[in-house]
């Protein structure tokens, strides 16, 4: 998730953008990745080089690419829109691909990046998403079983207040600095004119690149990434509410995605000389009525209603006593003459 | 996760053939028994199994059926006799020198809800024979903890326990014919018949337990992620098994699934293999050779590797046309979805000998046991819903409850109740679809989109909001108030001191 608009934060668009191409490339397919975007940097008139976003100074790979599949993006990145995917309760409208269909094998990983503060994260400037709101929302996952185990990573500043409240069982957290650390960007490109990449992010990104599909590498080597030296915020990490010791944690358990496979040593021995059943379709067209053309909405007649009136309702019992309080004591104060003055 | 306590029963018939009746029957045919167990999952959680046993003799029309040549014609024409409601088992005792039962063979478990045992021992052995057989086709200890999975503490459920797929309203089934090679091999697959003729049967079997949908496609220029190795020995290419979890991932990129439905999606890959890359063999952990050449993954589907017999002439125009034998792939396809759901014959006594369920797929006790497993995991689930949709509703006061989603939490509640009462006076079939209404309507429930909550106001934010807008208004309020109050003392004093 990408919580930021606008051409200056082109950083957490390559952040995420960065962090879907290496997920992509350990074997997990787009349908089981949700990608939250303002998806406004490739064609934003200020960008030198259109439709790229690159993730390093020497251009070297356009994390944009050709096979970016944006699931929720511009002004769909909403905090509403975030936790309903996660909780789930999502309008029966909305496809598949903007899901997320998991259930209590699924291993989850959570990346979000933009601008945080202590204890909320910002949403395109114009909404907050608290920490005790994405705890809840965990917990409502782990209440339904929507996940096995949940590696949550956040890079924003103060990004360990987020994850501060989390309260549900097999959730790991990573953050790029504490309370009170801000995150820092790590290069601009003199060309683009931004900050391309954030640190600690850019760290993780290297270390990524090592890992191949079949790799060992636990949890622990990922929580030395990005050590003070280079990352100037410290980063941290929660593992109290994970069951397993991170040192058995593979990183290909989240970042990849290896199936459990078993050889068929079973058959069913079918009788071949089934005759076929009767198949769906009938040789002979059946006679249809001919088609009318539907009933439309009555446009015409919309357009030229007069606007249904609001039932009126008498005002609360609130707005009433603080009328009624008003008045007393202006007329308490001032006497009672001058009321035949207003009336 | 709120507490469950639910009493599976099992309606019995055992049946003495003449002959067969052990020496120390504790009272003369024929007469009732009732046998409890107990399933203990986790402390809240309790489910009990009760048989009900009616221990009879034969009638004389079972007599005639009982004397068949064969375990199978006996089978067949004890069907019409026999109850058949979901659930319910029959078990025909034969005398222990009866030739029904083949040489070695105590146990013999027909196509739909009897077994025929094999008497001796005395009433303790024939009664563990019993025990084994109803476990087998009903529900054992293990299938009811793997349906209350997410119950179960962590550490006490073995690997496995995850595997079979969880109860859904439906499933959606999708073949798909991978051609890596269409330059050599023109495929021909009869998918539409294979599915009237193969599928269909299976599925409308199935028909009770879910809605199913197929559909099938085609995909060309689709590799596996990985290169198969040569080996000299065979000369053939071998897949060996360590490589198999890295065999569906770039696939799965490539299949697509219908986007309107909500349902799992079991997908059936058959692969033939490039030109280049053929034969090509999956090898077990042994290193042997698999025989079905298949192998699939829980709760996503499988995959088999067809192979193309490599052409008489060296000279032969390509692409060669290759017309595909689909009773034999259905074969395979049909045991994984089997396997998918849970039913394995792997681990059955030898002493049993289990009758083939033929076209149908599967037995009709093995439906039964799917029925008990997804009832009981349909009410476990109902049961969380509703309790940590009642906690949500406490800890946040102020959401909205619509009168649609309280009317489906009614209606969850009734379901579950009945579904539980069904369960514990042996309806089967009629707890299994109680318990599915259950879950629809607690699901609708709780997956609404009306139950967001967005509203966290800290103490310290409501403060900041509020203060500086009504203090302002509040200044003169209360510096009137005060003015009032003191003239009203000043008036109460003065009377006392004009006097």
């Amino acid at each position: 998730v990408c919580t930021s608009r606008f051409w200056f934060n082109y950083r957490h668009v390559a952040n995420t953008l960065s962090v879907y191409r290496s997920v992509k490339r350990l074997g997990i397919p787009d349908s089981h990745i949700v990608l939250m975007l303002a998806d406004d940097m490739a064609c934003n008139p200020r960008n030198p080089k259109p439709a790229t976003v690159f993730s390093h100074k020497n251009m070297e790979l356009n994390v944009y690419g050709d096979d970016v599949e944006v699931d929720y993006r511009s002004y769909e990145v909403t905090v509403e829109n975030f936790l309903r995917v996660l909780t789930g309760r999502i309008p029966p409208s909305t496809p598949r691909s903007k899901r997320l269909l998991s259930d209590d094998r699924s291993n989850i990983l959570i990346y979000m990046t933009g601008h945080g503060g202590n204890g909320f994260l910002k949403f395109q400037d114009s909404e907050e998403i608290t920490n005790v709101e994405l705890a809840d929302a965990f917990e409502q996952m782990w209440q339904k079983r929507r996940y096995n185990e949940l590696l949550f990573i956040i890079d924003t500043c103060q990004g360990a207040s987020m994850y501060e409240r989390f309260y549900s069982p097999n959730i790991m957290a990573l953050a790029s600095s504490q309370v009170g650390e801000d995150s820092l960007s790590h290069q601009p490109d003199l060309g683009i004119g931004v900050h391309l990449m954030d640190r600690y992010t850019f760290y993780v990104l290297e270390f990524l690149e090592e890992i191949h599909p079949a790799s060992q590498t636990n949890m622990n080597d990922l929580f030395q990434v990005c050590p003070k030296s280079l990352c100037v915020s410290t980063p941290g990490h929660r593992t109290d509410l994970f069951q397993r010791d991170p040192q058995n944690v593979l990183i290909t358990d989240f970042f990849g995605s290896v199936r459990k496979v078993e050889i068929t040593t079973e058959t069913l021995s079918l009788d071949r000389d089934v005759p076929g059943l009767e198949s769906k379709f009938p040789e002979e067209e059946l006679a249809t009525e001919p088609l009318k053309y539907a009933e439309q909405l009555p446009v015409a007649q919309i357009i030229h209603q007069k606007p249904k009136q609001k039932d009126w309702h008498p005002p609360g019992g609130f707005i009433l006593g603080l009328w009624a309080l008003i008045i007393m004591v202006f007329f308490k104060t001032y006497g009672i003459k001058h009321m035949k003055h207003v009336f | 996760a709120g507490p469950v306590q639910v009493q599976l029963v099992v309606p019995m018939a055992v049946v003495f053939a003449p002959g067969s009746v052990p020496g120390d029957l504790p009272r003369p045919l024929p007469f009732r028994d009732v046998q409890e167990m107990e399933i203990s999952v986790n402390l809240r959680t309790s489910v009990t199994s009760r048989y009900e046993m009616r221990y009879r003799s034969t009638t004389a029309q079972e007599e005639a059926a009982l004397a068949a040549a064969t375990a199978r014609e006996a089978d067949a024409a004890l069907y019409p006799l026999q109850d058949t409601t979901l659930g319910s088992l029959t078990m025909y005792v034969v005398p222990e020198t009866s030739s029904l039962l083949p040489q070695g063979i105590n146990v013999y478990v027909g196509k739909h809800r009897s077994a025929l045992l094999r008497a001796g021992g005395g009433l303790a052995a024939l009664q563990a024979r019993l025990r084994e057989v109803t476990q087998l086709m009903s529900f054992t200890a293990t299938s009811i903890a793997a349906a209350l999975s997410d119950r179960v503490p962590d550490g006490q459920l073995g690997p496995d326990a995850r595997r079979n797929l969880k109860s859904s309203l439906g499933y959606e089934i999708t073949f798909s014919l991978l051609n890596p090679d269409p330059k050599s091999h023109t495929v021909d697959w009869d998918i539409e018949g294979a599915v009237n003729r193969f599928v269909k049967p299976v599925l409308d079997k199935l028909s009770l337990v879910a809605n199913f949908s197929v559909d099938s496609q085609i995909l060309y220029y689709a590799v596996l992620g990985v290169t198969p190795r040569y080996d000299k020995e065979s000369s053939s290419f071998l897949l060996s098994a360590h490589s198999l979890p890295h065999v569906i991932n770039p696939v799965e990129a490539r299949l697509g699934s219908s986007a309107a439905s909500l349902y799992p999606v079991l997908n059936f890959l058959l692969y033939v293999p490039e030109r280049s890359h053929s034969p090509l063999y999956i090898q077990d952990k042994d290193g042997a050779p698999v025989s079905t050449n298949a192998f699939h993954s829980p709760r996503w589907g499988g995959i088999m590797v067809y192979n193309v017999e490599a052409p008489a002439s060296p000279q032969v125009s390509l692409p060669l046309h290759v017309d595909v034998d689909m009773a034999r792939v259905m074969e395979v396809f049909l045991a994984q979805l089997r396997l998918l759901f849970g039913l394995s014959r792997e681990e059955v006594p030898p002493e049993f000998l289990l009758e083939s369920p033929g076209n149908e797929g599967l037995a009709d006790w093995e439906l039964d046991h799917l029925l008990w497993a997804h009832a009981v995991e349909n009410i476990a689930t109902v049961s969380t819903t509703l309790t940590s949709l009642a906690q949500l509703l406490d800890k946040i006061g102020n959401i909205v409850i619509k009168d649609d989603v309280a009317s489906e939490v009614y209606r969850a509640v009734a379901s579950v109740q009945s579904a539980v009462t069904e369960l514990s006076l042996g309806h089967l079939l009629a707890a299994f679809q109680a318990s599915k209404e259950a879950v629809t309507c607690s699901e609708r429930a709780f997956f609404d989109p009306s139950l967001l909550h967005l509203l966290y106001f800290p103490d310290d934010q409501k403060f900041a909001i509020y203060i500086p807008l009504f203090l302002p208004m509040a200044v003169p309020i209360l510096l009137s108030l005060a003015k009032i109050v003191r003239e009203t003392r000043l008036r109460k004093k003065e009377p006392t001191k004009m006097d």
